[in-house]
Order: C-alpha cells, then sequence, then structure tokens
C-alpha cells in the first residue's frame, strides 16, 4: 500500500515533511493502477528543484470519497533522469510529464507524445523554439496540411494549428501552444505584494478571473490559517456562477454565430452584456476583477445590490430560455449541431477530460460534487448536468442548463445571504494582504470554474514566503480533446467544435 | 417553429444604445482618476501605503502623478488614501501620446493632443477604419471586450470602424497583451503585411506599459520601440466605451474639453 498524505477541499495547508516521499518504482505502480479507475485523475504533477534534488508533487483526487491524496518522489544530483513513462499507459499524465521534461529535461521513456507544452522562457532546450515545433507527420498522395494560426480570423488569443486532411475530412489535427506565454508562475515567486498576487491570478485567463482568483484566495487562506468570514464564501459563490453564466451565454452566442443564426447570437451577445454589466454593477469591472480578495473584500454586497443581481439574473433566465426553446426546435441547427466533433466517453476519461466537455461526454467530474468547498460543502448540494452523446449538441445542452441551474443558485445564496448577513453592520471585512503563512508547507485550492477544475498549488519557503506557484487552467486536460473531437469531421466543421469547447490559449501557455 | 424565434425577438427588442457618445457607466465603473495633492501628514502617510501596494507602481510621489498606462483599475489605491485618489466613471481615458496617461493632480480629463495625430490618419481613415486584432500574451478579456465594440449593444460598425480577418484588408493593428517574446515574430509579420498608410493601437494597461508582466523574461516589446503608436487605451481590461471613445477622438470624430 503506498503512502499519501490524505487531506480534502477544506482542510488546512499541510507541512513539506508530512507529504510522504517514495520511490519512483512505487508511484509509478500504484499510479499506473489507481488512474486506470476512472474515480480518480490527477489534479496537479508538478516538478519542484529543492537545492540540488528535484522534488516530484502529486495531487491525485478521488471522486468517490472527496479526498485530495498528495505525495512525492525525489531525484538526487546524479540520479539517472530517464524515468519510465505513466503517459504511455494513461494518456491524462501528459501535459504533466511534458511539463516537467521541457522545464527541467527530466526524461521520460516509452513517452508516446514527447512534445514542447508551452515554450517557457526558462526552458531546459534552449533548441526548442516556437519555430520548429516538431508537428506530427502523414504521408500520401491524397493527404493535405492545413496550417493555421497562430493569428487567427477572429479576435481571439493566438495559437498554431495543423490540419491532416484527406479532402475535406480531417484526419488528425496537433495543437501547438506557448505563444501566449508570460511568466505568470515565475511573477507569483518574484514579489512578495499579496495584492499583485491576486492581480497575477485575476490575469492568468481573463474570461475566469473570479475563478482563478478564488482558486489562489483559497490556498492563500489555507496557509494563513484564519477561518474567512462565512458570508464571504456566498458572495464568492454568486460571483463564481455569475461568471458561468457570462460564459456559457457568450459560447451559446458563438456557437449560433458560427452556424448562420443570427438571432440566437445576438440575443446571447445581449444577454452576455447583461450578466457582465451585472458583475460591473457589483464590482466595477465587467469581468469581476477586484472582486476575489483574501480573507475579505472591497465589495461587500448591500441589499440594494443583492436585489439588482437577483432581477437581473432571473430576467436573464427567462430570456435565455426562450433562446435554448428556438434552439431546439430548429431543425436546421440541430442538423449542424448533433453528431459533429464526438469525443466518446472512454476517450474523454483516457484523456482526463474536465468541466462541461467532460461531463458532455458521461464523464461526471465537478469539482463542486466530488470535492466540495464553500457553500458547495454548505447551502448547495449541486447535480451535475451529464449528457453521453459527447458531440456540439451535447456541449451545448450541457452549458444551456447550466446558465438555468446558476441562475437558480444565486438566487438561493442571495435569498440566504440577504436572510442571514444583510442585517449586519459590517457584512464583510477588508482584504488582508499581510496576513503571515505557514512555512514550509503546501497549500491548493481547487475550483470548479466554468470551463472545468481549476488548480493552485502554492509551496511555502522557510520565511513563509511563496516559493513556488503552480497553477493548472482546465484547458491543459481538454486541449486533446478537441484535438479527437474534430477527427473525421469536415475542415469546415472545425469552427463550431472549436466553439464548442471554448479553451484557453493564456491559461495553457501561463 | 416559427413562435419561439418570435419570442426571442420580443423579448430582445431594441438593444443598439442609440448614442454613443452620451454613453454614462455605472457608479461603480473604475475608470478616470482623480488626483489631490496631500495636505497633511496623515495623508502623506495614506499615499505611501498605496504606492507600496500598488501591483504595478504606478503611483509616483515627486511629483504626485499616476501612471494609467500602467494602472490596473483594481482600486486598492483609493481605499488606501481615500482622499487623495478617488476613481470616477469616466471612460474618456484614451490618449494620443504615452505621457498623456499619466495623470497628475487636479487633471479633470485626459488630454487628447491632436497636434500628436499624424494627418494621413483623419485624411484615410475618417469614414471607414478596419483593423486586425493582435493577442500577444492578452488574458482574453481585453479580446472579448474588442469583441463587443462590434456587438448588438455597441455596435460600432454603425461608424465604419470594424475588425477584420485579414491584415491585407486592415488599416492598421491593434495590440493586446504585454507581447509575449513568443509571439513577437507574429505580431511584426502582420504588421509587415498592413498597408500603407497604418495604424498601431496598444489596448489595455499590459499592452500599454506590460503591466504586471514589465519584468517578465518572457515578454519582448521591442515592437514599440520600432513603430510609433497612434492610439494608447488604458484598463485591465479596456472597456468597450474606451476603446470607442478613443478612436472617436483619434479619427477626429469627437473632441475632449
Amino acid at each position: 500500500m503506498m503512502k499519501y498524505y490524505i487531506t480534502d477541499n477544506t482542510a488546512a495547508s499541510v507541512l513539506l515533511e508530512e507529504i510522504p516521499e517514495v520511490s519512483y518504482a512505487d508511484f509509478y505502480a500504484d499510479l499506473s493502477e489507481k488512474l486506470a479507475d476512472p474515480r480518480y485523475h490527477l489534479a496537479h504533477y508538478f516538478a519542484l528543484p529543492q537545492g540540488d534534488r528535484m522534488v516530484f508533487y502529486c495531487l491525485l483526487l478521488d471522486d468517490n470519497s472527496s479526498q485530495v491524496m498528495i505525495t512525492s518522489y525525489a531525484l538526487n544530483y546524479y540520479d539517472d533522469t530517464e524515468l519510465p513513462s505513466l503517459t504511455a499507459l494513461h494518456p491524462q499524465v501528459h501535459p504533466f510529464e511534458r511539463d516537467i521534461t521541457e522545464r527541467y529535461g527530466v526524461r521520460f521513456g516509452n513517452m508516446p507524445w514527447p512534445k514542447p507544452l508551452r515554450f517557457p522562457f526558462d526552458r531546459y532546450d534552449r533548441n526548442s523554439s516556437m519555430d520548429n515545433f516538431p508537428f506530427y507527420k502523414m504521408e500520401g498522395k491524397s493527404l493535405h496540411e492545413v496550417n493555421v494560426g497562430p493569428i487567427h480570423a477572429g479576435i481571439i488569443e493566438p495559437g498554431a494549428f495543423r490540419f491532416i486532411c484527406s479532402g475535406e475530412q480531417v484526419l488528425h489535427l496537433e495543437i501547438a501552444l506557448g505563444y501566449q506565454h508570460r511568466g505568470v508562475e515565475q511573477a507569483f515567486v518574484s514579489t512578495n505584494n499579496r495584492l499583485r498576487q491576486i492581480c497575477l491570478a485575476e490575469a492568468i485567463a481573463g474570461d475566469s478571473a473570479i475563478a482563478h482568483a478564488t482558486a489562489f484566495a483559497e490556498a492563500i487562506e489555507k496557509l494563513s490559517g484564519q477561518d474567512r468570514p462565512v458570508q464571504l464564501d456566498c458572495e464568492r459563490g454568486v460571483a463564481l456562477e455569475l461568471e458561468r453564466m457570462a460564459m456559457q451565454i457568450a459560447d451559446t452566442g458563438a456557437l449560433s454565430m458560427d452556424v448562420g443564426y443570427q438571432l440566437g447570437q445576438v440575443a446571447c451577445e445581449a444577454l452576455r452584456t447583461m450578466t457582465i454589466n451585472t458583475t460591473q454593477a457589483w464590482c466595477g469591472n465587467r469581468f469581476g476583477k477586484g472582486l476575489i480578495r483574501p480573507h475579505g473584500t472591497n465589495h461587500p454586497l448591500t441589499t440594494q445590490k443583492s436585489e439588482m443581481i437577483r432581477r437581473n439574473v432571473a430576467e436573464i433566465a427567462r430570456r435565455y430560455d426562450e433562446v435554448r426553446q428556438d434552439i431546439k426546435s430548429s431543425p436546421s441547427l440541430l442538423a449542424r449541431f448533433e453528431e459533429c466533433g464526438i469525443v466518446a466517453r472512454d476517450q474523454m476519461a483516457a484523456i482526463g477530460g474536465v468541466g462541461q466537455a467532460a461531463r458532455a461526454s458521461g464523464v461526471c467530474r465537478d469539482i463542486r460534487t466530488s470535492h466540495p468547498w464553500g457553500v458547495y460543502a454548505q447551502d448547495i448540494s449541486h447535480k451535475p448536468i451529464t449528457k453521453t452523446q459527447g458531440d456540439v449538441m451535447a456541449r451545448l445542452m450541457v452549458r444551456s442548463r447550466e446558465i438555468l441551474q446558476s441562475a437558480g443558485y444565486i438566487d438561493r445564496l442571495l435569498s440566504i445571504y440577504d436572510q442571514k448577513y444583510a442585517s449586519e453592520l459590517s457584512p464583510c471585512d477588508k482584504p488582508d494582504y499581510t496576513a503571515p503563512l505557514s512555512a514550509s508547507s503546501l497549500a491548493f485550492g481547487l475550483v470548479e470554474g466554468w470551463r472545468g477544475e481549476i488548480c493552485h498549488v502554492l509551496v511555502t519557503d522557510a520565511e513563509g514566503k511563496i516559493a513556488a506557484s503552480r497553477i493548472k487552467d482546465p484547458s491543459l486536460h481538454n486541449w486533446m480533446a478537441l484535438a479527437l473531437a474534430v477527427r473525421g469531421e469536415g475542415i469546415s466543421d472545425f469552427p463550431i467544435c472549436n466553439k464548442s469547447f471554448n479553451l484557453s490559449y493564456c491559461g495553457n501557455d501561463l | 417553429m416559427i413562435f419561439p424565434k418570435i419570442r426571442v425577438l420580443r423579448s430582445h427588442g431594441q438593444q443598439a444604445i442609440p448614442d454613443l457618445d452620451a454613453v454614462e457607466l455605472t457608479e461603480e465603473f473604475r475608470g478616470r482618476p482623480e488626483l489631490t495633492e496631500p495636505t497633511t501628514d496623515v495623508e502623506r502617510k495614506e499615499l505611501d501605503q498605496a504606492v507600496a501596494i500598488c501591483p504595478t507602481g504606478a503611483i509616483s510621489l515627486q511629483p504626485f502623478s499616476l501612471d494609467l498606462g500602467r494602472c490596473l483599475f483594481c482600486g486598492e489605491c483609493a481605499h488606501c488614501a481615500p482622499r487623495n485618489i478617488r476613481f470616477t466613471n469616466d471612460y474618456r481615458m484614451g490618449a494620443a501620446t504615452r505621457e498623456a496617461l499619466v495623470i497628475h493632480p487636479e487633471d479633470k480629463l485626459v488630454k487628447f493632443d491632436r497636434s500628436a495625430i499624424r494627418p494621413e490618419i483623419g485624411k484615410y481613415f475618417k469614414e471607414a477604419l478596419q483593423l486586425r486584432e493582435v493577442s500577444a500574451g492578452g488574458d482574453g478579456s481585453i479580446e472579448m471586450e474588442l469583441g463587443a465594440t462590434g456587438n448588438v449593444n455597441f455596435d460600432f460598425g454603425r461608424f465604419g470602424v470594424g475588425f477584420t480577418a485579414s491584415p491585407r484588408h486592415a488599416d492598421g493593428v491593434v495590440i493586446s497583451g504585454p507581447i509575449s517574446a513568443n509571439m513577437a515574430e507574429a505580431l511584426e509579420i502582420c504588421y509587415d503585411a498592413v498597408a500603407e498608410p497604418k495604424i498601431v493601437v496598444v489596448c489595455g494597461s499590459e499592452a500599454c506599459s506590460g503591466g504586471l508582466f514589465a519584468d517578465s523574461r518572457a515578454i519582448d516589446r521591442s515592437f514599440l520601440d520600432r513603430h510609433q503608436v497612434d492610439l494608447w487605451l488604458p484598463g485591465a481590461p479596456t472597456h468597450p466605451m474606451v476603446f470607442i471613445d478613443g478612436i472617436r477622438n483619434l479619427l477626429g470624430k469627437k473632441t475632449r474639453e
């Protein structure tokens, strides 16, 4: 039986010395077995240089028991740096092993997909560059390649896509990322200004500013060991669900646009404006930047604001439902969305897909249920919405039902808020940017953003300063799902397949 | 089939903002800050705290000023020094020069120096301006806000301003993000592909100064040393109205007094 430090998503931080250190052979044997069971998946797995040793930490999630299992192994300076690859057995490990190899030169033998992940500025191999990405090749007289990017047609972030096609049909898609790399993880370490750090968290992926900031704030609060006011959990829950609504509506509109359904597009544009303007009227920023702060808030809910949010959300949900009904009753839309871009359940589970994309393929992963925190452990017992078809329509329908579900949660949370907290004089504390952090410890923030599972891991040094930050955006897992979804489809269906996932480039590139 | 569409249409109603120049944003919106010179020791102490906490070092004390090109509009300094820094909801923050983004005490507007605008801009682009957006490390929020300028609410297309897919069809580039080193070459190639005369707009505090990533080794801002910027737009992210107001000023369709 391999040793793990067992914790959950509400417990305090962990002292580094309490995390068991095992041999790589044991680690490999145990994870090979565990990852074959769909109840387990990797939340994070990263390397950290400590003196002349390299320590590897792994956070494994058990969806059935809400446990977070932490373990580690280490390599000494003179150890052989070729380890047997877990990716060969379980493809879901690929982004983590690629990151470790790219950054520190640790090689994994038999690695089936030994590709650069994001071309970070501190990469081990200086000869590796964006210009010589080792694209997969297929030879054949009837095959041709289509290159798209890094700059795309629309106003979106950059990334290079290479299709191998037979006529109109896509045989293979490879996605090369890294254009957005800004050195986010390093920036967390090179400052002691905690406001700067949470602003960085908000900038990891601008469309998930609230979710990333919440994950970072959770990790900081675990490290400081201070209890936070309960009403803060309530406000964060409302903010997170507002963000989810806004983005799922935006993506409904984007999908509508790509199939020429202009009515749905403009209706969703207007509804998204209404949703983010609601966030703006609460905190002054349409994306909720500035709203989530450690230990407190600068924008406590007032009775007027709570009423405004409830009124707007109810109206948005009513109007969105009309769009949803229209999509479902339009055969021309169904003909485009249904049976297009299918990712089968076993594929999705194998690549470790998360979030609404995984749920649309029947892989029920949702941190709000499996590893609840804050309001999801108290006031809301979340029931994830799942579909089994795994096509564009399934992803759209999961989105559209989540919008209505989130609207219901916001209403419930605000009615609880009004009853319990609104009467108090000082509803929430001001943020605290100076709380001392537990030294030589590890803490994580695990949050279900609108795209899926977000994981921030912070490690502190002996003085309680943040020594390392490791961030995982759900896109890291799901880019592979997009590549699989377009296989066998006509290349002209790529835009709707892409929009049905809407993954983050900067979340991957960091 | 038709009834659900009629229901959507009826609820949708009229969405376009009738007069874009008359828009006022919500009171909560953090736009152009106003500064007041400190007069007491308490105020000076509060300002010292604001300087210390500012995540991007946007505030200077000798003399007292705030650089909108660096500001993330988090509003934290206004909590530290409420008597000396106040954020208004004024979105008219775009400027023709980088220096104009630095706000001093008693400034009641961000100056738009018309003499800095190249004469060909008004001559060629006054009635129609098509732009190619290049995200170079932008976090996605600015890109969404730029997309929103053309949506059903703002409908900037009514003035002939829009975004185009090919740089060959564009009259200039809009840059978002701190300009990551991995995107530097692609940005240069895209700019080269735009026919003369062409403009450069930098959108967002990260694009104006590097923002949170100004010191990052993953950034390469040499593009801005080689090419002249015609419009500087602050914000994190830049609100669609900041963009619309900035472009209208650049094209001489609007003046700021």
